[in-house]
């Protein structure tokens, strides 16, 4: 199975697993990232393009699939508004073994820091609001897979 | 020919505008050169543009380098490095 989605609606951790797992795979890796709310954070909000984005995820399952080999891949992204503890971001990999499993899933969360039409803005309690900066070391990462 | 020109994020806030339909001088070739004119255009495009070097370009979805020529697109991208994930 491949679910790829870009969406503004809240992310359902257990029942995407499900959903994925139905297919009894040998080999699952999970990736789940959350709002932190760090240095009174209220809200994080994720800019995207209306067209490009989505094409930018599933272009990047496309090339994790042929790459590692993928049996099963779930990819989804919030975009939109998002309060602090919330799931931003899920990728679910399965391959026969664990080690396609394991690089695919970082594979996968590193190119989509860096390689996807997404930016983020956070807002703080005291009213700040500020686009947040990309970080030298996720370009790193990302240079690792080339 | 018109093209689209759709800015993101902090470029989006500063132009004051998320696109516009333009018809670019004939000189204007490459992303490098429409960052350029933009900048050199009115205050929003000297303020969204004053530093080309932190500014990421896609062409009709594929993201490209400053030197790429636009000649063709139908949409140009004009955004701050991602931060998504």
């Amino acid at each position: 199975m491949r679910r790829v989605s870009v969406q503004v609606e809240a992310l359902d951790v257990a029942a995407e697993m499900h959903a994925h797992d139905a297919g009894g795979h040998g080999a699952s890796a999970a990736f789940v990232g959350r709002v932190r709310g760090d240095d009174g954070l209220t809200e994080l909000f994720l800019e995207h393009h209306p067209t490009i984005t989505a094409a930018g995820v599933e272009r990047l399952a496309e090339e994790a699939t042929a790459r590692w080999n993928i049996d099963a891949l779930t990819m989804i992204h919030r975009v939109g508004a998002l309060t602090p503890g919330e799931v931003i971001v899920l990728v679910l990999v399965s391959t026969r073994h664990r080690a396609n499993a394991l690089a695919a899933c970082e594979y996968l969360i590193d190119r989509l820091k860096t390689d996807v039409m997404l930016w983020k803005r956070e807002r703080f309690a005291d009213g700040r609001a500020a686009w947040v900066e990309p970080r030298v070391g996720d370009a790193e990462r990302t240079a690792r897979w080339a | 020919m018109a093209v689209r020109i759709s800015y993101f994020s902090w470029v989006r806030e500063r132009m004051g505008r998320s696109d516009e339909v333009l018809e670019l001088p004939g000189e204007v070739r490459s992303v490098a050169g429409l960052i350029d004119w933009l900048a050199q255009r009115d205050a929003a495009g000297r303020a969204a543009f004053a530093d080309p070097i932190r500014i990421r370009a896609a062409l009709d979805g594929a993201m490209v380098g400053s030197a790429a020529t636009i000649t063709g697109a139908k949409e140009i991208a004009l955004f701050p490095p991602v931060t998504g994930g």
